[in-house]
């Protein structure tokens, strides 16, 4: 029956925040939806009986007014990305418990790290722009020449899930890989992948021939690629960042493609994030910039927003367990 | 002592070995280019050695005429195609080529190629260089899964058995089609399973690579039938040669979304002309034939025809003649 379904809180439908149809209908098969801005028209009727609140992209934007309004809020249940502008220590003391669907992503952000991996080094977008009718590379040399995979040294910053997903996918092609982390990981997982451990980021920068960034974002990670970072990388090595844009000092990234410091990057994240117009990196040669991807392909964002589902129903009959994949505090 | 003397395209031109490699062939070899035998004829009898980089349109039967000291014809890459070979042989000059220094540049190419298309790249980094503040990404941005699809190989040589074993690294569930089946250790060790039917293949894959050596047998494998037995929702990538797709049939294909996208290394003519609609297809990517242009793979080819024509010369059997 309808009415029994518990009353979840969603951004919208459509629009820049909002779930598409397809996937509203999904969270409707368990859930009854309010949207945002039909909770801020008629409260009264709607924020007592509010179980659950669905984010995607960020939003709604979860303030501790908002959940000081919500006295039967158990769950918030979230697609991992921007968890982090969430107070969980609020929320939990509040006893809402948050899911973040952990590992649904993964899978296609390690696919996309190495889809601009392999863009990049093997210059697929300007062989396509070459075969369309643009201009060639102006001089033959080296430079015209793509890089090879098979064989390279890989360096992976971050070996959470994304990480680790990114250095199975390399050992197919044959690559060296480094990885460095807050925690170094079991000798089982570095074995299963032939990952060595860089407790010193600089030592994988000096011998990465491509460098992966796939760190969760948090202070310590913001501008973990600077000026400085970029000049020990070898002047033939790409950058690629699947993580945050705040993770790389953009500036800093800009001086080093234009001066050769380091051969190219293949960026799915900047900040800001879009650039503006007339940004330099915006008409880089050397650079590959996706308008933030991450895990967007059609199957696994209705898995993400089936495993939200999920989760949420599971806090629901059971508020003194944790949903299958809580945050903690 | 005077090295031997080779013929060769000029360096740095097109269907010539890059400049920047032209010392690997002139620590072995003098490089006589086409230019200069055709204005001095007296060069014709020191040339022992023909190196071919690409398309090799000079090498006909009145060239082979007046060469009377030549051994050997050395091609860069894997595919022999663009050789008359019988006709080489019966001049009695051996043919060479360097198999084994492109596979894993062709297989990460596939790879790449089949990425890209997956996850719109091309598109993707269009729009981050033109957008404007607030037009944002869109489903039609959205790319498709890789991991866990289903890839399939057709024509599990050398390369393609390369694929098999970078598709495995990300859980795709792997078919084959092969003249002859491998061995079941093999087809274990990359989880690749046979398909003896082509249609069947192509019933289940998610992508299609296709990685045979073109013949009269696998001129036009992929045509109008093959490609309906296709999904709809699938990816064609050809690291081949373009003649084993027949590109009419592959365009209707694409233009009533029999398949759902292309990415292809190879094409005939290559390049194509600019008005051709496999360019502007939304769906579709085209290389220059780039399956082997890396630094690294371009010296590997090229130190291997330097040690087949070192072979030939001294009367040696090369490590790569090809036999027909």
């Amino acid at each position: 029956m309808e009415a029994d379904k518990p009353l979840s809180l969603i951004s919208g439908v459509g629009g820049k925040h909002g779930f598409s149809e397809e996937h509203a209908d999904l969270i409707r098969q368990h859930f009854q939806t309010v949207c945002y801005s039909d909770l801020l028209i008629n409260p009264h009727l709607y924020a007592p009986k509010i179980q659950a609140v669905f984010i995607w992209k960020s939003n709604p934007v979860i303030q501790r007014c908002l959940l000081q309004s919500l006295p039967s809020l158990k769950v918030i249940a979230t697609e991992g990305v921007g968890f982090d502008r969430l107070d969980l220590r609020y929320i939990a003391n509040m006893g809402v418990k948050v899911t973040n669907a952990r590992g649904v992503a993964s899978d296609a952000t390690a696919d996309l790290a190495m889809a601009l991996l392999l863009a990049s080094a093997r210059r697929i977008v300007q062989g396509h722009q070459t075969a369309a009718g643009g201009p060639e590379p102006t001089a033959a040399g080296p430079h015209r020449l793509a890089c090879d995979v098979t064989g390279s040294t890989l360096g992976i910053i971050g070996m959470g899930d994304v990480g680790y997903k990114v250095a199975r996918r390399s050992t197919g092609f044959e690559m060296n890989v480094l990885y460095h982390n807050r925690t170094q990981r079991s000798s089982e997982d570095e074995e299963a992948v032939g990952a060595g451990y860089c407790g010193n980021m600089d030592d994988l920068l000096r011998n990465s021939d491509y460098v992966v960034l796939a760190v969760n974002l948090s202070p310590g990670a913001t501008a973990l690629i600077g000026r400085r970072e970029l000049s020990l990388m070898k002047p033939s090595a790409i950058l690629v960042n699947v993580s945050s844009g705040l993770v790389v000092d953009l500036d800093a990234l800009v001086q080093a493609l234009q001066s050769g410091t380091i051969h190219s990057a293949a960026l799915d994240v900047t900040h800001p994030d879009p650039l503006p117009r007339s940004h330099p990196l915006r008409s880089l040669p050397n650079v590959i910039a996706t308008p933030h991807l991450g895990f967007n392909t059609a199957s696994t964002v209705r898995r993400m927003v089936q495993r939200m589902v999920h989760d949420a129903l599971a806090v629901l009959a059971d508020p003194g367990r944790p949903g299958s994949s809580p945050v903690q505090v | 002592m005077e090295k031997p003397c080779v013929l060769a395209r000029k360096f740095g031109n097109q269907e010539a070995v890059y400049s920047c490699l032209s010392s690997l062939v002139e620590e072995h070899f003098t490089v006589i280019d086409l230019e200069t035998i055709a204005s001095q004829p007296e060069f014709n009898q020191k040339i022992q050695a023909i190196l071919v980089w690409g398309c090799c349109s000079f090498l006909n039967r009145s060239l082979l005429q007046v060469l009377p000291n030549l051994k050997v014809v050395v091609s860069g890459g894997a595919g022999v195609n663009h050789l008359d070979i019988p006709l080489i042989n019966s001049f009695g000059v051996k043919v060479c080529n360097t198999p084994n220094a492109v596979g894993n540049a062709t297989a990460d190419l596939a790879m790449g190629l089949m990425l890209a298309s997956a996850r719109n790249i091309i598109q993707g980094d269009s729009f981050s260089r033109c957008h404007e503040e607030g037009q944002d990404i869109d489903e039609s941005h959205f790319g498709r899964d890789v991991s866990s699809k289903t890839l399939g190989i057709v024509g599990m040589g050398n390369i393609g058995y390369k694929v098999a074993k970078r598709a495995l690294a990300f859980d795709m569930k792997i078919f084959y089609h092969n003249r002859r089946r491998r061995p079941v250790e093999e087809e274990r060790m990359v989880g690749a399973e046979y398909c003896p039917v082509l249609e069947d293949l192509l019933a289940v894959s998610d992508y299609v690579v296709l990685l045979v050596n073109l013949s009269k047998a696998s001129t036009h494998l992929i045509g109008r039938k093959q490609l309906s037995a296709m999904k709809s929702t699938a990816t064609l990538i050809n690291v081949s040669r373009g003649m084993v797709v027949d590109q009419e049939a592959l365009v209707e294909a694409l233009q009533n979304k029999t398949i759902q996208a292309a990415a292809l290394d190879v094409t005939y003519p290559e390049p194509l002309p600019r008005d051709h609609p496999l360019l502007s297809l939304p769906n579709v990517i085209v290389l220059p034939h780039m399956g082997t242009h890396t630094l690294e793979t371009s010296c590997h080819m090229i130190k291997q025809m330097m040690a087949n024509v070192l072979a030939a010369l001294a009367g040696e059997t090369p490590p790569d003649e090809v036999i027909v």
